[in-house]
């Protein structure tokens, strides 16, 4: 679910490993963030989403097939 | 006969019926085949996994453009009675009842999909998943309404349409069973990377 | 944390003559027979309190310093105090005991059910809970089920008590795990939002606490904070239970007081039985040590932070010098692999390739330290559980103690014979069991 943060650098990306499936499209559309390890699953930044970045981050949680992503507040 | 079907002419409404309905067929193949390419991983070339999926989902949107098309200059045709109902009631069709009856089925099911994924992320995976499925029994609802009201069959590039759309979907729909099948495990093997990371050479120190 | 106004003022009487600052606590004195009937339980400890005011219960608890036996250590009051003020809460008391090697939990279930049970229906009366679950390792399901019984016909408890056995999976006693399992019948953890604590066990709020930790708890609502502290350390007070195998006279499961040295709790075992070369201390998630430095450390979780441990869930075994380390570790390393869930990638096929990696070193075949040391850093806390990061402690704490047994199998020697630590066959379609 995402939620829209009010303050740009006070939202974070989650992700819930158990959804995941390791298919990859956050890595496409985000790699400044976010980068697969060796099995293709998402290592993901724990730092604060840039405020640039905001849309692009809920973009890619909007796009994660399996509904993985979240981006969480604070 | 309103002044438009008038002025447009029974045959123009159902020439643009026909094509429209000819191109919807072909859209909703490519979203089938496009669907079970992003499940499965594999794109043409070198096309990211995230392209594929958007494709997927504008093309999607796309048949719901053709379909208003087809179904509404279908109705409004003064040549055959169809009437409202039938756009979203099955085999509500005064003309020829059972022909579409499919296709209001196909639009039924198509609705429920597209609907459901709209509201993927208030629904919840496991939801949006299980009605996701029904697109495979959409799409040969749909062909089955292509072949039984449709009426250019005789036309060799229509049937080679036809006969193309068929077999794109049932060899997408193969490898999505061959895939299923290979890898079961809790809500399907992930698709992700099999590698087991590249060995760095030497030994340690 | 909320410190309640009035006072606590335990009702129970006296404990049992020697309590005091002395052990035993929990583990009936003499030898194990079979568990203490619920007369024999009354008789020992006294009847249970009425348990009125929740909030000044859970400021005792606090003042006692009680946390989880469990192997997160994480302070008891708290998790009440999260949970109580919610509506229609579960207790679950977690017997399950995963680790092969931990005998604790199904100890103290066989030998003092009431305690735990009388833990477990204080807990439901502090968070105002109306049913109990205990999860117990099938080998002592009967015993805790027939003590509920007891109980029942006794009219004892205003509070339901359900008995279910564990599944047979290392991650099954983990707190989601265990609800799950509960629920569904599937010892795998799950995803959290929404915390136990929200929404749990058929989405009641849910408290989980270890079997131990329960027991701890009856004895604390009845003799106090007080009596608590008067074992074991100021920041870790109280006692624990300890199961000590391995390369000692005695493999037991004993109780100890928090900070009593490590050699002391060894000797209690009966002492090693053969010259010693490194410890594992926790749980099969947890740290190696090395013997010669453990020993004279506190067993606590301050004492043994400096070597890279913690107490964690009471495992201390201990590994002869004629022992290879690290074929001790590829084999648990192999055998925690097989059981993860296999729901989060990093999990399945990073502790996968970790095991086949530690493999090749402890056979001494070209290893490669670089992509094992990546590895562990992909794996470690990536998963919707603590069985990664616990797998990614053990080896990298084995890679620091047994470096000079990790060149030696560079040139392709190894100093030990046998096996030490049990670890149980893998069933095939790659599920440990026990």
């Amino acid at each position: 679910m995402a939620t829209r943060p009010t303050r740009a650098g006070a939202a974070r990306l989650r992700v819930d490993p158990i959804a995941c499936d390791g298919r990859g499209l956050c890595a496409e559309t985000l790699p400044e963030l976010i980068t697969l390890d060796d099995w293709g699953f998402p290592v993901i930044s724990g730092d604060a989403v840039p405020g640039d970045q905001l849309d692009d981050a809920r973009e890619t949680v909007r796009a994660c097939p399996r509904l993985a992503l979240r981006l969480e507040l604070g | 006969m309103t002044p438009a079907a008038a002025a447009f002419g029974s045959q123009g409404l159902w020439f643009v019926s026909r094509g429209s309905g000819l191109a919807l067929l072909a859209a909703f193949t490519v979203v089938v085949v496009l669907g079970v390419a992003v499940r499965l991983g594999s794109a043409p070339g070198r096309w990211p996994r995230f392209a594929v999926a958007e494709l997927h989902r504008t093309l999607a949107l796309f048949c719901v453009a053709f379909l208003v098309l087809h179904v509404v200059t279908a109705i409004l045709d003064p040549f055959v009675t169809i009437g409202w109902a039938a756009t979203v009631l099955p085999f509500a069709s005064g003309y020829r009842t059972a022909a579409i009856g499919l296709g209001t089925l196909a639009v039924d099911l198509g609705a429920a999909v597209l609907v459901t994924s709209a509201a993927r992320h208030r629904l919840g995976y496991r939801a949006w998943r299980a009605v996701h499925w029904l697109a495979y029994l959409a799409w040969p609802v749909a062909f089955a309404h292509s072949l039984t009201a449709g009426t250019d069959l005789r036309i060799w590039w229509v049937a080679l349409t036809e006969w193309g759309c068929a077999a794109a979907v049932a060899t997408a729909g193969t490898a999505r069973l061959l895939y299923a099948v290979r890898r079961p495990g809790p809500a399907g093997a992930p698709a992700g990377g099999r590698g087991r990371g590249r060995r760095l050479t030497g030994t340690f120190r | 944390m909320t410190r309640g106004t009035a006072s606590y003022q335990p009702a129970a009487g006296r404990p049992p003559a020697g309590l005091p600052g002395r052990l035993p606590r929990l583990l009936p004195g003499g030898l194990a027979d079979g568990p203490a009937s619920l007369a024999e339980h009354l008789a020992r400890y006294g009847p249970p309190p009425a348990l009125a005011d929740g909030q000044a219960l859970i400021a005792e608890v606090d003042r006692a310093g009680l946390s989880g036996r469990g192997g997160a250590g994480f302070p008891t009051a708290r998790k009440l105090a999260v949970v109580a003020g919610r509506t229609a809460p579960v207790v679950v008391a977690n017997g399950a005991e995963g680790e092969p090697a931990s005998a604790k939990d199904k100890v103290l279930l066989a030998r003092a059910p009431h305690l735990v049970l009388d833990g477990a229906v204080a807990a439901a009366g502090i968070v105002g809970a109306r049913q109990a679950v205990v999860v117990a390792h099938r080998s002592v399901r009967g015993i805790v089920a027939a003590a509920a019984a007891e109980r029942d016909r006794a009219q004892l408890d205003r509070v339901r008590i359900k008995v279910v056995a564990a599944a047979d999976r290392f991650v099954g006693g983990e707190a989601s795990a265990v609800v799950h399992w509960i629920e569904r019948g599937v010892p795998t953890p799950t995803a959290r939002p929404p915390r136990l604590a929200e929404r749990g066990l058929a989405g009641a709020p849910t408290l989980v606490q270890n079997v131990e930790t329960l027991a701890h708890l009856a004895l604390i609502v009845r003799y106090g904070a007080q009596w608590f502290r008067s074992l074991g350390t100021p920041t870790e007070p109280g006692t624990m239970l300890v199961t000590v195998l391995g390369a000692v006279r005695e493999p037991s499961v004993l109780e100890i007081a928090l900070g009593t040295p490590a050699g002391q709790v060894l000797a209690l075992a009966g002492g090693p039985s053969a010259p010693l070369q490194a410890l594992l201390v926790g749980g099969y998630g947890g740290s190696w040590v090395r013997a010669a430095e453990a020993v004279s450390r506190p067993f606590s979780a301050a004492g043994l932070a400096g070597l890279g441990a913690g107490v964690g869930a009471g495992l201390v075994a201990a590994l002869p010098r004629d022992a290879c380390g690290l074929r001790e570790t590829a084999r648990v390393v192999r055998y925690l692999a097989g059981e993860s869930a296999r729901q989060c990638g990093p999990c399945w096929f990073g502790l996968a390739a970790v095991a086949g990696e530690v493999d090749r070193l402890a056979e001494g075949r070209t290893g490669d330290l670089r992509l094992l040391r990546r590895w562990l850093g992909q794996a470690d806390g990536r998963g919707a559980c603590r069985h990664p990061d616990g797998v990614v402690r053990l080896v990298r704490s084995a890679l620091t103690v047994f470096r000079p047994e990790l060149n030696g199998h560079a040139h392709g020697w190894c100093s030990g014979t046998g096996t030490v630590l049990p670890v149980p066959r893998t069933r095939p379609g790659g599920t440990g069991g026990h």
